[in-house]
């Protein structure tokens, strides 16, 4: 027995056959029925909206003056020109929601975007400084929290004026402050974690800290988040396009689509309630699929 | 594989020469590895470190100080291994902290390796990155310590990307693997992450992390009390073999007596933030002078179902640092407490036991051994 | 009639990567008054066992047994209201955390009176009395003004005396200790065990003690069952334990002990205990035993005769050496 041996004991069994966090992560969510669902209706969503130019039948402005508010193909007066039929102003209701589809993304993604950047830089700084940096951030947050998010974006938007970016920055301020708690929580959680000390105690500065010791470990609440606020989004917006002030017309996004046809519930049922159901679909899937992620992601439920 | 050496037991006494000296004695510490500059100068050197928190007591509430570390001394040599026991609460890890430098001390100096830090003075960027050089720490839970989203490589290279950054990224990569081998895993380790670790090996990365930057003194904060037993012995003597090879100092701190006995070169006992007693290992664990110490000997259980023990009963709780007990902390619970006991606060006195000739200190009024008679008795009724 | 009978109790786990054995036909046996100390690493299936027989493990496990007897009723087989009956009065339980063992919400007069309430007829002031009665019994001072204390207010050994008053309540014939004393200082360990085993010797119950700590069983048990990945590897008299280990995880535990070593470097197990996807063929502890040969590496072993420690191996040592007959 050489003075070497008990070191470079053998250390070999360590767990070959474990799986990789991703296809664990996956056989967690794949259990959730109604997640899965939720991603199959999402990924479709994102399909029709990268091809909307290819599979739409006809230009989602363009208005057909001989055929005003026609009925779907499988009402009476109905054709399969215009398979759901078309609008007050004779435009093709397939064309405009497929096209729809993609304002929605265009919104969810901007949206999130806008509020997870500027949200987890705020929690990050937040959770490091500490101190009145801290609670000013966090009673500004508060504050944010304390008004009716739509109340907000309305009031944002009639100090800007009408239209969809506007109503875009409008949501992300408000939808902001989830991220910002969800981050300022994790680095919290994080920070009294001995590998951050190890890694104060080498000499991280506190930029790196922040963003490459303590970060990565905090994203799975964010990613749920992100899912969730992505419906969120979507719904402000169809909602303050209802109102008439987000996207104005004649853009195809799915909640302008309904401000234009109030009048016409009783006599054109179609103009309502399909972009209604649009958004009502696309609003469940992710929200499904958000749910998933969340259970799949959450250390606590996992079984092994 | 689970025999001894072969060969003749290399016996802890004739690995060193024994003089059972607490400090800095001209010639008694390396035991490998050149110490740079003077020998007989410790690397560590502590005076009446101390560290105290203020707590706010919220808002009705006036703000109460917590004495987490109060006039610590002590010093550590190349080669040897310093312990610290102790139990909740006694200030161990606040030790640990301040001299790693995670926490600055809120009195006494510290002097590593030359440089000196002080209470309330603030360190440049060039000292404190020398300074990180001279002493690392390994932290006891081995599943907290390693950055789960980063790979072993990625954990390995870090010191040495922040304070060395003249070194290519060829080359430290190399040296990550290099430190895999010689802190027992393999060079193949460098690209998983932690969670594939069991928690010996996770602790061996630590060990690998921690000595990337060559220090000279290692800080062991209980690094062994969350393993296994039959995992524990494996780093233990990973820990000894790298301090053999490597000439290292260890501040070992652990609440484990069996560990420490088996480890430790000189030990320090501390209660409630302040040092009771302090001595070589062979000392203070055949004849601890102080009845805490002698408690503590008494309470760990020994694992030999043959021999017969009387208990030293301790009776009542660990005081709380916010409330600490009048005079001496200790004497609430102690078997020898009097009336000067709870009036005045014992110092710590350098005691030359005539019997090893070694630096003994004790903080007691009444040590113990200086009594006749039956050194351990059970005590129930009367207090 | 033997107090706790159990034999063959296998557990197994329904995990995301398939089904993982915990626990691999346990025998465990404990008589009146007797102290039985299980010990065993991490992944020895040491605790999984012991909840098993209480019904605490989650709906992911299934267990399985020949027999599962307690007092003469087959636990396994019982309805859930036997079961109710049983558990909690007659067996009781106490855990390794006693910070987070108590409901933060609620006074411990409360949880205390909430134990009696469900297994006992008593008037509420008879509740309030034995309550009281009881924190005297574990020797916290001043009990009634401990009864309205909230857990946060109480130190780790408060609070392991607390759980070990309601374990008691209805003077349980069994008493289980899952590694009470490892998340507390020494000192206060050895107040804790030495408790346990006052109250062991007052009220004449058995107590099962699982511990990975070899102290502890020497100074605490009267017999002792090693378990190792899920498997009992021995099981002997704590005296004849210590002495003359039988299987060589016992020998090879022992010997790795601090406090045993004679030289600077200790004597280590090599290997880790195997998890979930490197699980041997042959005996368990084959790849890291000193002694394993073509044998103990194909075929997985009997367990030999009680006079060998019903050790679960090929060759049990004798005088520490494994007993290989010329074949």
């Amino acid at each position: 027995m050489s003075a070497s041996e008990p070191v470079t004991a053998n250390v070999a069994s360590d767990a070959p056959g474990r799986p990789g966090r991703f296809r664990e992560f996956w056989r967690y969510f794949r259990e959730n029925r109604g997640a899965v669902a939720g991603l199959v209706v999402f990924a479709l969503f994102i399909v029709v909206a990268i091809l909307a130019d290819v599979i739409a039948p006809h230009s989602p402005t363009q208005q057909f003056r001989s055929a005003l508010l026609q009925p779907p193909f499988w009402q009476e007066g109905g054709t399969t020109d215009f398979l759901l039929g078309t609008d007050p102003l004779g435009r093709d209701m397939l064309s405009r929601l497929i096209h729809g589809t993609r304002y929605s993304f265009f919104i969810g993604v901007i949206v999130v975007f806008i509020a997870a950047t500027s949200g987890i830089l705020l929690g990050l700084i937040a959770g490091f400084a500490r101190g009145w940096v801290d609670t000013l951030i966090m009673r500004l947050m508060d504050i944010l929290l304390a008004f009716p998010s739509l109340l907000l974006a309305l009031v944002m938007v009639a100090i800007l004026g009408p239209s969809l970016t506007n109503a875009m920055i409008a949501i992300a301020i408000v939808l902001q402050p989830h991220y910002v708690r969800l981050t300022r929580a994790a680095v919290l959680g994080e920070r009294a974690k001995d590998y951050v000390t190890s890694a104060r105690v080498v000499g991280a500065s506190r930029l790196r800290l922040m963003f490459v010791t303590v970060l990565p470990n905090c994203l799975a609440p964010l990613i749920v988040q992100a899912a969730l606020s992505f419906s969120t989004a979507i719904l402000d917006a169809a909602a303050l396009g209802f109102l008439g002030l987000g996207a104005q017309p004649p853009t195809p996004e799915w909640g302008t689509m309904l401000a234009d046809s109030r009048e016409f519930v009783l006599r054109a049922w179609w103009v309502v309630t399909l972009p209604g159901i649009a958004i009502l679909v696309n609003v469940l899937a992710i929200n499904l699929m958000g749910d998933g992620l969340r259970d799949a992601l959450d250390p606590k439920l996992k079984r092994s | 594989m689970t025999g001894s050496d072969g060969g003749a037991p290399r016996d802890r006494a004739s690995s060193a020469p024994r003089d059972g000296s607490n400090g800095a004695a001209p010639g008694g510490e390396s035991t490998g590895g050149e110490s740079t500059g003077d020998p007989a100068r410790p690397l560590i050197d502590a005076r009446g470190l101390s560290r105290r928190y203020t707590v706010s007591g919220g808002l009705f509430a006036k703000q109460a100080t917590v004495r987490a570390l109060e006039d610590a001394s002590f010093t550590l040599s190349a080669g040897r291994t310093l312990a610290v026991v102790g139990e909740s609460g006694c200030g161990k890890s606040t030790l640990a902290r301040v001299v790693t430098m995670i926490e600055t001390p809120s009195d006494g100096t510290l002097e590593l390796d030359g440089h000196r830090v002080e209470a309330g003075g603030l360190l440049d960027d060039e000292t404190r990155s020398a300074l990180r050089a001279s002493v690392q720490i390994v932290f006891q839970d081995p599943f907290g310590s390693l950055n789960p989203r980063q790979t072993i490589g990625r954990i390995l290279e870090e010191p040495v990307l922040i304070n060395r950054p003249d070194v290519s990224a060829e080359e430290r990569g190399r040296q990550a693997r290099e430190m895999l081998v010689q802190t027992g895993l393999r060079p193949e380790h460098y690209d998983r992450y932690p969670h594939m670790f069991s928690g010996g090996q996770r602790q061996r990365i630590a060990v690998a992390r921690a000595l990337m930057l060559e220090p000279r003194v290692l800080v062991l904060d209980e690094p062994v009390s969350a393993l296994d037993l039959s995992i524990q012995s494996q780093v233990l003597n990973l820990l000894v073999e790298l301090q053999e090879r490597l000439g290292l100092a260890y501040l070992f701190i652990s609440h484990d007596l069996s560990v420490v006995r088996h480890m430790a070169d000189d030990v320090m006992v501390m209660y409630l933030g302040r040092v009771v007693e302090s001595g070589s290992a062979e000392d203070v664990f055949a004849h601890p002078r102080h009845p805490y110490t002698e408690a503590l000997l008494s309470a760990t259980p020994i694992a030999d179902p043959a021999r017969e023990r009387t208990r030293i009963r301790l009776v009542g709780e660990l005081p709380s640092p916010l409330d600490p007990p009048s005079g001496c902390a200790f004497h609430p619970r102690c078997r020898k407490a009097a009336g000067t006991c709870r009036e005045e606060r014992p110092t710590l006195a350098p005691e030359a036991d005539g019997r090893t000739g070694s630096m003994h200190r004790v903080a007691c009024h009444f040590p113990v051994g200086d009594e006749t008679g039956d050194l351990r008795r059970t005590d129930h009724a009367d207090r | 009639m033997t107090l706790l009978d159990v034999k063959g109790l296998s557990v197994d786990f329904r995990t995301a990567n398939g089904r993982f054995r915990a626990v691999d036909r346990v025998d465990v046996s404990v008589e009146r008054g007797d102290v039985l100390a299980i010990v065993g690493e991490s992944g020895s299936g040491k605790s999984v066992s012991m909840l098993a027989l209480m019904g605490l493990l989650p709906w992911t496990a299934d267990i399985t047994s020949e027999h599962m007897r307690f007092d003469g009723t087959d636990l396994a087989r019982a309805d859930a209201r036997t079961r109710r009956r049983l558990i909690g009065r007659d067996v009781a339980m106490i855990f390794q955390e006693p910070m987070s063992s108590l409901n933060p919400c609620f006074t411990v007069g409360f949880q205390i009176r909430e134990a009696l309430k469900a297994h006992l007829e008593l008037s509420r002031k008879a509740r309030q009395a034995r309550a009281i009665e009881l924190l005297e019994l574990v020797g916290l001072p001043e009990p009634e003004r401990r009864l309205r204390a909230y857990p946060h207010q109480l130190s780790g050994g408060m609070s392991q005396r607390v759980m070990i008053a309601m374990a008691i309540a209805c003077q349980p014939k069994l008493l289980i200790a899952d590694e009470p004393t490892t998340a507390l200082d020494v000192t206060i360990q050895a107040q804790i065990l030495e408790l346990l085993l006052d109250l062991q010797k007052e009220t004449g119950m058995a107590l099962v003690l699982i511990t990975h700590d070899m102290g502890v069983v020497a100074e605490t048990a009267r017999r002792v069952s090693v378990q190792y990945a899920g498997q009992k590897v021995e099981e002997q008299g704590v005296h004849a334990l210590f002495d003359e280990p039988r299987h060589p995880y016992t020998a090879a535990l022992l010997a790795a002990l601090p406090e045993r070593a004679t030289t600077r470097r200790l004597p280590s197990i090599p290997g880790v205990v195997p998890g979930q996807f490197d699980r041997p063929t042959g005996c368990l502890f084959s790849p890291r035993c000193t002694f394993a040969d073509e044998r103990c590496r194909r075929v997985a072993p009997d367990v030999a005769a009680a006079s060998l420690g019903v050790a679960r191996c090929h060759y049990p040592l004798v005088n520490g050496v494994a007993q290989k007959a010329a074949s």
